[in-house]
């Protein structure tokens, strides 16, 4: 063991020899290429997690799960060549440039330049003889067929067929039969992706994407190669294109766009849901809130199981109802998942101050409120508050009913309100690898510590998620930032009615200006007589006309810039920007329509002075 | 050693690759014993009429650990292949006290001679959710056959150091076939959508290989006379040796032990026999 070092600097000496001489003598290789120099560049930026000596031991990556790759071995997830072969020079570019989402590698396109990043490919191959060998040849993926309904539904067979479930589970969330055995090719225990968050994916989310993996598997991951199963003829190539339809259609077409405000829409006539199955939920928009480890408080955690929860909200002008959903495969504590915690415990940074040792936490969720609103933007510290200003907390528990409404001075200091103050109730479901959790209260419980939900004004909102069974509990969870909760009021009749009153009497003034402009240049210096006396009266009525205009338009102006602001604060920001601008135009309209009036009228004045 | 051992390849390489300047390669490095190396199939560097065997017993001595029973209730295709419980199949001891399941190799003594490549598959077979057999053994190049008689998703996943792995998808009762192309000690296979399923490949570079049956007896068959060194690995108590002298029509006997002190000994897994190989070194030997 003590050899180490030493053994590692002989061989790496071997090696840039071996360079050296290859670069002498190879006429082909460019002069060009050896001014960077990789390993300053690793040394500098990767060496912290994947170590110097490229075993992936870094001085960080014991918080680390996955842990970072090991270059020695050679093995890497994402490629274009075939299973268990050395990727392309481009396959390891494409990871250094785009990281790898949800682990804790990041993408370097932003950070280094596009000649350091090719340095780093020739270092990282240095650690490995096998790429002393010849280069490896990339697959030939053919072209998408078309994601036809047709396709998806074959798809769906397809995953029958070939059993992805077996790990990924019926509906992709992760919570398939073998999925809490599974252990990458180090020992650590890694599970299966959620299919229904594409946007995590190793090696991407596109339907492309998704079939290469499913070609070339996972290297170093219990993911293997399906390539077998087409060469002989289980599946065909057009099957496992199906396949991958069908796995993209599992996530969002989009992938979900961080919002500040979920708005919980009023209801009228009736009642807020009182199932997470109610068909109301289908019509309400779900906003998507990722959650991060918490890494601020000790003991920390970086290995945080529930990557985002989806958040709906409905009210009735009586009661919220909140309805918040995550995958989880399990329900924790789960003695199928024991194991699998215990490891993760294990794994995870042991010597960090008061972490747990021992598996068996349930699940969590908490939505947390500030314990008063403040006038301004002023929110509590989102670690549940601190000493001065402190939050409401609703937590929710797997292996207790309801949810227990406390106050919170910092993250772990919740403290439950009295008995008689609980007034949150919660319906709860698990199926498919994924939590529903509605939460139910009155906006206004009466309660002195709770917080009244005003209508119309946004009340900041933040969550945060424990996976009991990924070894998660107190200070080791993940956490979102604060968001907003808009509950919206009531329509008023005025929103379907002005738009159309004032389109009319814009077209109106509009219609009047104009003419008075035509008459105005057809007034024919013809007849003096006739126009003086014309004049003077319709010089009245155009002043008094133009200047009514103009007002008018102003007031409409004022009344666009209103709404603006009430979208905006209604969380529509494209609201917000549309009527500004409507505001704007309107306002450039009254002004001018007044200073042209103003104008004409003096021109007039003078011109008859000189007449 | 090993320090050495690489710094000799080094400068090994170095000198190869420039002596091999003119022919434009770095190919090579001087392996005799590359699997994939001959053109045409060689004819076998012994001659038959001078060959001796060795053969014997591997045996345990101590208390062998009580073997856990696997947990089917989750796979009934696979539960209802085993009459018995299935157990762990890691310590299998026979009632003579010979260890199964133990890969027996000559390790030193033929590194002059090159041998043919197999052209049979040796066949790792995947029945009632185990490996069958639990080791085996093939040389560099030789063909094995992974079969799927369970007409259930397994994954072969094997992790090599000295060779690329693989990791190969048989979600119904099918065939695919792989080879290694440089001697290691040994592969490790698991399946990693049931976790008790793992397996242990050896690949050597001749054919004086065998796996101990469920008695612990061993034969080595048709050595050329000379002095070797046997080793014996076994997954849980590593490695011995025995050094034995073949004669010509003799059999040299093999009696290899492991005892149940051993449970703590380096098992070593991957470690590539073959330091020349042009593929298949890792830089770094972190144990």
């Amino acid at each position: 063991m003590r050899g180490a070092p030493q053994l590692h600097g002989a061989a790496r000496l071997g090696v840039r020899s071996l360079a050296l001489a290859l670069v002498a003598l190879a006429p082909m290789a460019s002069p060009v290429e050896a001014q960077i120099d990789g390993e300053a560049v690793y040394v500098k930026w990767c060496a912290g997690c994947h170590g110097e000596d490229g075993t992936g031991n870094g001085p960080a990556a014991n918080t680390m799960l996955p842990r970072p790759r090991d270059f020695t071995r050679a093995l890497y997830q994402v490629r274009t060549t075939a299973s268990g072969q050395l990727p392309t020079d481009a396959d390891i570019l494409k990871v250094i440039d785009l990281g790898m989402p949800g682990t804790a590698m990041p993408g370097w396109e932003d950070v280094l330049t596009q000649e350091e990043r090719l340095a780093l490919v020739d270092y990282l191959k240095t650690f490995s003889r096998f790429f002393e060998g010849e280069p490896p040849t990339q697959l030939d993926f053919g072209s998408a067929t078309r994601g036809t309904e047709e396709a998806i539904a074959r798809g769906r067979e397809v995953f029958e067929t070939v059993e992805c479930w077996r790990c990924h589970g019926q509906q992709g969330r992760g919570d398939g039969e073998s999925a809490p055995t599974l252990n990458d090719d180090t020992g650590f225990p890694i599970f299966p992706a959620d299919l229904s968050a594409n946007w995590t994916f190793n090696g991407g989310g596109s339907v492309e994407e998704i079939y290469r993996v499913m070609l070339t598997g996972l290297d170093g991951t219990p993911m293997p190669t399906q390539s077998d199963i087409v060469d002989a003829g289980v599946i065909t190539n057009e099957d496992l294109w199906a396949l991958a339809h069908y796995v993209r259609s599992l996530s969002p077409e989009q992938q979900p766009e961080v919002r500040e405000v979920v708005s919980a829409g009023r209801i009228t006539g009736g009642a807020v849901p009182e199932t997470v199955s109610d068909e109301a939920w289908q019509d309400v928009e779900s906003i998507y809130v990722p959650l991060v480890g918490q890494v601020v408080v000790k003991p920390r955690w970086f290995n945080p199981r529930v990557r985002g929860v989806w958040v709906q909200a409905l009210h009735d002008g009586q009661e919220l109802a909140l309805l918040v959903s995550w995958t989880d495969p399990s329900m924790s504590p789960d003695p199928t998942w024991m194991d699998f915690a215990q490891q993760i415990i294990e794994t995870m940074a042991p010597g960090d101050e008061g972490a747990a040792t021992a598996p068996g936490a349930p699940d969590q969720l908490v939505v947390q409120f500030p314990a008063t609103l403040s006038d301004g933007m002023e929110r509590p510290f989102f670690l549940q508050g601190d000493a001065r200003r402190p939050t409401n907390t609703w937590t929710w528990r797997a292996d207790a009913p309801g949810a227990v409404e406390s106050i919170a001075r910092g993250l772990g200091t919740a403290v439950p309100q009295p008995d008689g103050e609980q007034h949150v109730t919660t319906v709860v479901q698990h199926a498919e690898g994924e939590w529903k959790v509605l939460f139910r209260r009155s906006l206004d419980t009466g309660g002195p510590e709770d917080l009244v939900l005003p209508v119309g004004q946004a009340v900041p909102v933040a969550f945060q998620a424990w996976d009991g069974d990924n070894g998660e509990s107190g200070n080791q969870g993940a956490v979102s930032t604060w968001y907003f909760l808009f509950l919206e009021q009531p329509t008023p009749i005025s929103v379907y009615v002005a738009p159309p009153i004032a389109l009319v009497l814009t077209l109106l003034f509009g219609a009047l200006v104009i003419r008075q402009a035509q008459w105005e240049a057809s007034g024919a210096r013809r007849d003096v007589t006739r126009r003086r006396r014309g004049f003077r009266l319709t010089k009245a009525v155009a002043r008094a006309c133009g200047m009514a205009v103009g007002v008018a338009w102003l007031g409409m102006a004022f009344g666009a810039y209103q709404s603006a602001s009430a979208g905006r604060d209604a969380g529509h920001s494209d609201l917000g920007f549309w009527w500004t601008v409507i505001g704007a135009l309107l306002a450039i309209a009254g002004l001018s329509a007044m200073i042209g009036t103003w104008i004409h009228t003096r021109t007039n004045d003078r011109r008859r002075q000189h007449d | 050693m090993i320090d050495r051992l690489w710094q000799n390849r080094g400068v090994a390489v170095v000198a190869a690759g420039l002596m091999a300047a003119g022919c434009g390669g770095s190919e090579g490095g001087g392996s005799d014993t590359s699997g994939g190396g001959a053109a045409e199939p060689a004819a076998s560097p012994v001659d038959a009429a001078t060959v001796g065997h060795a053969s014997g017993m591997v045996t345990f001595a101590g208390t062998a650990p009580a073997m856990a029973e696997i947990d089917m209730s989750t796979e009934a295709t696979c539960a209802a292949k085993h009459s018995m419980t299935p157990t762990d199949e890691t310590v299998v001891v026979g009632d003579g006290g010979g260890l199964a399941n133990v890969f027996v190799y000559v390790k030193e003594g033929l590194e002059s001679l090159d041998f043919p490549t197999p052209s049979d598959a040796v066949l790792l077979d995947q029945d009632g959710c185990m490996y069958i057999p639990h080791v085996i053994g093939v040389q560099a190049g030789q063909d094995f056959m992974l079969r799927n008689s369970d007409g259930l998703l397994h994954n072969i996943n094997a992790s090599p150091t000295a060779n690329r792995g693989f990791n190969v998808s048989q979600p119904v009762s099918m065939e695919a076939s792989r080879s290694f192309p440089t001697a290691e000690i040994m592969v490790p296979v698991r399946c990693d959508v049931h976790g008790w399923m793992s397996s242990y490949i050896g690949v050597v570079d001749h054919p004086y290989f065998a796996v101990t049956g469920p008695d612990g007896s061993v034969s080595l068959e048709g050595l050329p006379p000379g002095n070797y060194v046997v080793e014996a690995w076994h997954e849980v108590y590593g490695t011995v040796t025995q050094s034995i002298t073949v004669a010509t029509g003799a059999t040299a006997e093999l009696s290899l032990e492991f005892t149940s002190g051993m449970s703590a000994a380096h098992v070593p897994l991957g470690e590539p026999l073959d330091l020349m190989h042009p593929q298949g070194q890792r830089v770094v030997d972190h144990q």
